[in-house]
């Protein structure tokens, strides 16, 4: 199940499921990473309220959860948009020119990395080497992967996620 | 036991997976179905082959037939002439390396001669999600020989003897850092797995664990019978998804036939293993904040001394080390420390995993021996550069590394060499760089990387990093002045003596290692106000050679701004307007004749 469809569930609901992910884990060494990424699969992001629920089930000082999520990338505090486009900015793909296409991808959207569209409809990351470097430059939209681009193909796969009635690809 | 007349595997590393292999898999075993093949012909989902550029990769076995760039629509002709028929499907077969048809096994194709698959021997052999096929290819064997016949005393000497030293960077002999671990009284020891492959463009670490996530499995048993340790924890990146599961069918797997649990081989030996999912921190690849990350919090170094080895997770003496280093333990095991010694130079033994990308032609994944030049890598193996353009430089060693100029495109590949030349081996990314490449603008990108990943721990690494990429900015943006260049080297030095851990300590590499090599590109963006490479969108300005514009009108067509102007009828030639000009390119992409210059 993907992250906006439990979007629909009842907040007390997934309440209730973060506290059985922190039972799950509970009494394993270094358990709050773990924690912190089932919970981000459920929301799609961390919200503040779930950030409570793991500190008090936990008992630790939610400073602690904040601190750590705040240090790593992979944790978010935000809601993504519909359409999460990564671009890889590794070396292979920087030096054959994901740079140009980056700057294409910000005028299209008409948003900076790490915002989303208003609508809610296009989140922009840039991300450190999916590995696919073979088929470099690439990006990916909700984990699908675009390889060998040019900027001139972002117009249409921009279009392309708009016209899919805005469904995830 | 089945027999088949014909294997096909295909390629299900993360490279081919995102070009539709998944779906060529479907199709073949239709295809096969409704050619009444599928009792004689086995599909086998395998680990990376390494080809990655003329991906998605299907090799034919017994013949060894590899075809590439397959798409879902060549399949029902792959079936229908080359399995049923027995012809080859001529189109698909490897294009760069020009071989004849009676030559077209995959191990006398370029790519692969010069090879040596000692640590990816497994990867494009097997079938990753099946312990059998890792069995039948020697798996576990190692592990069973450790156990029973040799003490850990021996298993450590034997790695000593070996000569294998840290794939993950460093190069810090394994065997000696495993007696260290040994050595310490302690009833609670742990073997760590380093597989948080950060530097961007290295990519082997994630093939081994999608291709032959086993051995990695059967070599931290092994460490951990050496050290005397019962718990393991393979500490892995988020964003390798694929290898994660792989990874944890591959434990699943180990467990039920007891090779993994309480009781290893009925011997008494007792471990067990762990997947601990990274988070998107680059800082998390050095050792220490690795361990910390592992115990749930914020991933930060610590000051060394006491190293991991006395005192590492939850203050237990611990080892790390990489995936790649781990996949060479059981054949080290195998065939002895003297086979493996006899393969590299001096001091560098054994083969070593590139993942060679940028402009090359086969970008992909290579193992070869140390000693290996960098000519025979990048001419040889990989095919050459795109395009017929010239050599400048390969840059190993990611952030922490350094460039290895055309001058020295002849050295031997060692630990070394590679330091020697300001460079270092690091985890094994080769990205190879042309004419066009600006070597400012590649400092510039690395040191984006390192103000974005440093912890923030250390002010040297937190601020000296930013100032350096303040300044890499300017220079880049036609604003350096010459005494610039003395400040980056300043801060360049007082960085590496001073940052608290590897990231901080290396950081400057990149800058040091090109204006090093490089220096007078550093001084033409700064005196001249000119990019030789043509990158730098600041510095470009674009003209139109008179002489060779044919007033065909197509630039002006395609100008965005309207910047350009001419006459077509009157074959007037066509000018730029500076002033206008917003150095997209267009028009020199668009100009047929090569009229416009930047």
């Amino acid at each position: 199940m993907n992250a906006n469809a439990r979007g629909c569930m009842e907040k007390d609901e997934r309440t209730h499921l973060v506290t059985d992910i922190v039972a799950k884990h509970k009494n394993s060494k270094g358990a709050l990473i773990p924690i912190l990424h089932e919970v981000q699969e459920l929301y799609g992001y961390l919200p503040v309220e779930a950030q409570e629920t793991i500190a008090k089930e936990m008992n630790v000082p939610i400073s602690e959860v904040f601190g750590v999520i705040s240090f790593y990338s992979f944790f978010s505090l935000n809601p993504k948009g519909k359409h999460k486009i990564s671009i890889c900015m590794g070396t292979a793909c920087y030096v054959k020119g994901s740079g140009p296409i980056l700057d294409k991808l910000k005028e299209t959207l008409a948003i900076g990395v790490g915002e989303t569209t208003e609508d809610g409809e296009f989140t922009l990351e840039d991300c450190r080497c999916l590995g696919a470097c073979g088929l470099a430059p690439v990006l990916t939209i909700n984990g699908k992967v675009f390889g060998r681009l040019t900027k001139d193909d972002i117009p249409e796969i921009i279009e392309g996620c708009k016209t899919e009635g805005g469904s995830v690809l | 036991m089945q027999l088949f007349r014909s294997h096909v595997l295909v390629c299900g590393g993360t490279g081919c997976t995102s070009s539709n292999s998944e779906a060529i898999m479907t199709e073949l075993n239709e295809k096969l179905v409704k050619n009444q093949l599928d009792a004689e012909v086995k599909v086998v989902q395998t680990g990376c082959f390494g080809l990655c550029e003329e991906g998605p990769i299907m090799v034919i076995y017994p013949e060894g037939t590899m075809y590439c760039r397959v798409d879902v629509k060549d399949v029902p002709e792959i079936v229908e002439e080359h399995l049923l028929k027995g012809r080859l499907v001529t189109r698909l077969l490897e294009a760069s390396s020009q071989v004849q048809e009676d030559e077209q096994d995959i191990e006398k194709s370029s790519f692969f001669k010069k090879q040596l698959r000692v640590a990816l021997r497994n990867c494009g052999r097997i079938n990753p999600e099946e312990i059998d096929e890792y069995i039948a290819f020697d798996g576990y064997k190692a592990l069973t020989k450790a156990l029973t016949e040799m003490s850990p005393g021996e298993v450590i000497q034997t790695i000593k003897d070996s000569g294998l030293r840290g794939r993950g960077g460093g190069g810090f002999p394994t065997g000696t850092k495993w007696d260290f671990a040994a050595q310490q009284i302690n009833d609670e020891k742990y073997v760590c797995c380093n597989a948080d492959e950060g530097d961007p463009g290295a990519f082997m670490d994630r093939s081994v664990l999608e291709g032959d996530p086993h051995s990695v499995i059967e070599a931290m048993t092994i460490a951990g019978y050496a050290i005397g340790a019962t718990h393991g924890f393979v500490y892995v990146r988020a964003e390798y998804p694929i290898a994660v599961h792989r990874l944890q069918i591959a434990i699943d797997q180990a467990r039920e036939y007891g090779l993994l649990g309480d009781n290893i081989l009925d011997t008494g030996f007792k471990f067990d293993l762990e997947i601990r999912l990274g988070a998107g921190a680059f800082v998390c690849g050095e050792e220490t904040a690795l361990m910390t990350s592992i115990e749930g919090k914020r991933g930060e170094p610590r000051v060394r001394p006491p190293f991991p080895a006395v005192k590492g997770l939850w203050q237990k003496p611990t080892i790390l080390n990489n995936v790649e280093t781990f996949a060479n333990i059981p054949v080290i095991l195998l065939k002895g420390a003297d086979w493996f010694a006899s393969m590299g130079t001096e001091r560098s033994k054994g083969t070593k995993v590139f993942a060679v990308g940028g402009k090359i032609n086969n970008t992909g994944l290579v193992e070869i021996p140390m000693g290996t030049t960098l000519r025979e890598v990048v001419y040889e193996i990989g095919g050459g550069i795109p395009g017929g353009k010239q050599f400048k430089a390969a840059q190993t060693g990611g952030p922490s590394g350094g460039c290895i100029p055309a001058s020295h495109i002849d050295t031997p590949i060692d630990y070394e060499s590679l330091i020697e030349l300001g460079a270092m081996m690091g985890s094994g990314g080769l990205i190879v760089m042309d004419e066009d490449t600006c070597m400012v603008d590649i400092a510039k990108f690395f040191l984006e990387f390192t103000v974005d990943e440093s912890c923030g721990k250390c002010t040297p690494c937190r601020l000296g990093t930013r100032r350096m990429k303040d300044i890499l900015e300017k220079i880049t943006k036609g604003k350096g002045v010459m005494s610039d260049i003395d400040e980056l080297e300043t801060l360049a030095r007082d960085i590496k003596a001073s940052s608290l851990c590897a990231l901080g300590q290396t950081a400057p590499n990149p800058v040091l290692s090109t204006l090093h090599y490089f220096r007078d590109e550093y001084e033409a963006h700064i005196r001249d106000k000119k990019c030789p490479a043509g990158s730098c969108k600041a510095l470009l300005a674009y003209e139109i050679i008179e002489e060779n514009c044919k007033s065909c009108g197509l630039c002006a067509k395609n100008c965005p701004v309207n910047a350009i102007s001419g006459n077509k009828k009157e074959k007037i030639p066509f000018v730029i307007d500076p002033t206008v000009c917003v150095k997209c390119g267009v028009c020199f992409e668009k100009c047929p004749f090569e009229a416009i210059k930047k």
